[in-house]
């Protein structure tokens, strides 16, 4: 397996405060992993680190192939229709890259709306475009910034259900952070516990699912009940 | 009758030209969040070089590009100054602005002097409906309401202007997927110097240029755009033509002497009734 995204002694500052502390994380091919923490603890910074946004005080970032991001609250381009919104995803692959057709194969719910303006469009529906318009820039890795937030659960379902197409049939490598500490550890094949900036636990999703300290922080205080 | 459908026509000549140096602010607004008050200059520059290479003996056509050329040029290097460098407040580069259109006097005046100038349009007189008019009129619109439908195609049908609207949009997205909002900033002062100076070379043969002539035209210029809460294009066209109509009216029936004024007014009620509706602010920048 080789690493997607890399990160080593990853330290970002804020005017001073400290926001990421020396963070190790690594995302090989094919593989899913969630990122949880409380807010505040740093994980749309280490986001906005990965996509280029705002530079690392100190630390590397490595990224083997493409990163495209599905940032916190969807960001739209409002007054712009969907179809625009997908093509524009595709911004950096030039002209001849910026075909929206295989989206709509991918999310096929999109293909109804796709003339309607994207700001008109319901929370579910503006995330499914937001993840069409990352998957336009034909990422190796998709970095989720809240998938869940918002939205309702059955929409949530199939979001999740397309993730794990895009993942077993493309190998499509995803970062997943979650306020949702369940969902992701469900999802996920490993997991990391990012805390006041630092990475606090790491492991298999399943094994942090069923650690008491997990469970106490992010799962509602009870061990996920297995059979 | 015949005086009314002159004063229209001619008013809506005038107004053409408000309406490109206000959808110039608007180009600019909507990407940058900056309001450039160097937006008259680009006009005056534009008319003065224009007149200079007529001077010089080139075509029109050739000099009329020329100046629009200078237009752009002078858009650029705006931007470039305004906002050139990553993360200044749109605030501090509304006043960067105001000071390169002082500059743009030094330079002015300077190089062509502080006397009045123009140079012949399409010469004749025109008749529409009994009403007898200066032909340049014509040829304002004549070219105008095309550069108008190119806008409208740009920004809405190719990706370069969807970029661009996509960085009025929402500045945070325009940067998750790749576009460098600088560089459209710095593309929208551009294509505002072109629109300025395009207003400023269609209308110097009706209306003679001076270093401070700018002055008029931001002034109207921003009154069209305001209509629209300085993002609307189609706003600020209509609001262009609007002026330019509602003060040629003014000087026709009334005086000739109150035709900023009536601009003034206009820009005041609309800026207070927006105020009183959406707040002092219209759309704070991310």
């Amino acid at each position: 397996m080789t690493a997607v995204v890399e990160t080593h002694d990853l330290t970002v500052r804020y005017s001073g405060a400290t926001a990421l502390d020396g963070v190790d994380l690594t995302v090989h091919d094919h593989e899913m992993v969630a990122l949880i923490g409380a807010n505040g603890a740093g994980k749309s910074t280490l986001v906005k680190a990965l996509s280029g946004l705002i530079r690392p005080a100190s630390g590397t970032i490595t990224v083997n192939g493409r990163l495209a991001q599905v940032p916190e609250g969807r960001e739209m381009f409002g007054d712009l229709t969907v179809d625009d919104n997908l093509r524009l995803g595709g911004w950096r692959n030039g002209r001849h890259g910026r075909d929206t057709t295989a989206i709509y194969d991918l999310l096929p719910e999109l293909t109804t709306v796709r003339h309607r303006k994207a700001g008109a469009l319901s929370g579910g529906q503006q995330q499914m475009v937001a993840i069409g318009r990352a998957l336009m820039a034909r990422p190796d890795i998709l970095v989720i910034d809240e998938l869940s937030l918002g939205l309702a659960p059955l929409i949530v379902t199939t979001l999740v259900d397309h993730l794990r197409t895009l993942n077993t049939d493309r190998g499509l490598a995803v970062l997943l952070i979650e306020q949702n500490a369940r969902l992701a550890l469900d999802l996920c094949d490993r997991a990391y516990v990012l805390e006041a900036g630092r990475i606090a636990l790491q492991g298999p999703a399943a094994t942090l699912a069923d650690d008491p300290r997990v469970a106490a922080a992010y799962l509602g205080g009870h061990v996920a009940v297995t059979p | 009758m015949s005086d009314l459908i002159g004063y229209l026509l001619t008013g809506l000549g005038i107004g053409a030209g408000f309406a490109l140096v206000g959808s110039g602010l608007v180009a600019i607004y909507r990407v940058t969040r900056v309001v450039n008050f160097a937006q008259g200059g680009f006009a005056v520059l534009a008319a003065m070089l224009t007149s200079s290479l007529l001077g010089a003996g080139l075509p029109h056509g050739v000099a009329e590009l020329g100046g629009v050329a200078l237009g752009a040029l002078a858009g650029l290097i705006v931007g470039v100054v305004a906002i050139g460098r990553p993360g200044t407040s749109p605030g501090t580069s509304l006043i960067v602005t105001l000071g390169m259109g002082v500059l743009a006097y030094a330079i002015e005046v300077l190089i062509w002097g502080d006397q009045p100038r123009s140079y012949p349009g399409v010469t004749g007189v025109a008749e529409v409906a009994g009403a007898r008019f200066p032909a340049h009129y014509l040829l304002i619109l004549a070219v105008t309401a095309p550069v108008f439908l190119l806008m409208a195609w740009f920004f809405t049908r190719t990706d370069l202007g969807k970029a661009l609207s996509a960085c009025a949009s929402n500045r945070y997205a325009a940067q998750v997927v790749g576009i460098d909002i600088r560089r459209m900033g710095l593309l929208a002062f551009a294509i505002g110097g072109a629109l300025g100076g395009l207003a400023g070379v269609l209308t110097t043969p009706v209306q003679q240029v001076t270093f401070d002539s700018d002055v008029t035209l931001i002034v109207n210029g921003f009154a069209a755009a305001v209509l629209g809460g300085l993002t609307r294009p189609v706003v600020a066209l209509a609001g262009g033509l609007l002026l330019g109509v509602t003060q040629t009216l003014a000087a026709g029936y009334g005086g000739g002497a109150y035709q900023v004024e009536v601009a003034l007014v206009l820009m005041l009620t609309v800026m207070i009734v927006q105020a009183a509706r959406t707040g002092p602010v219209p759309e704070t920048a991310r």
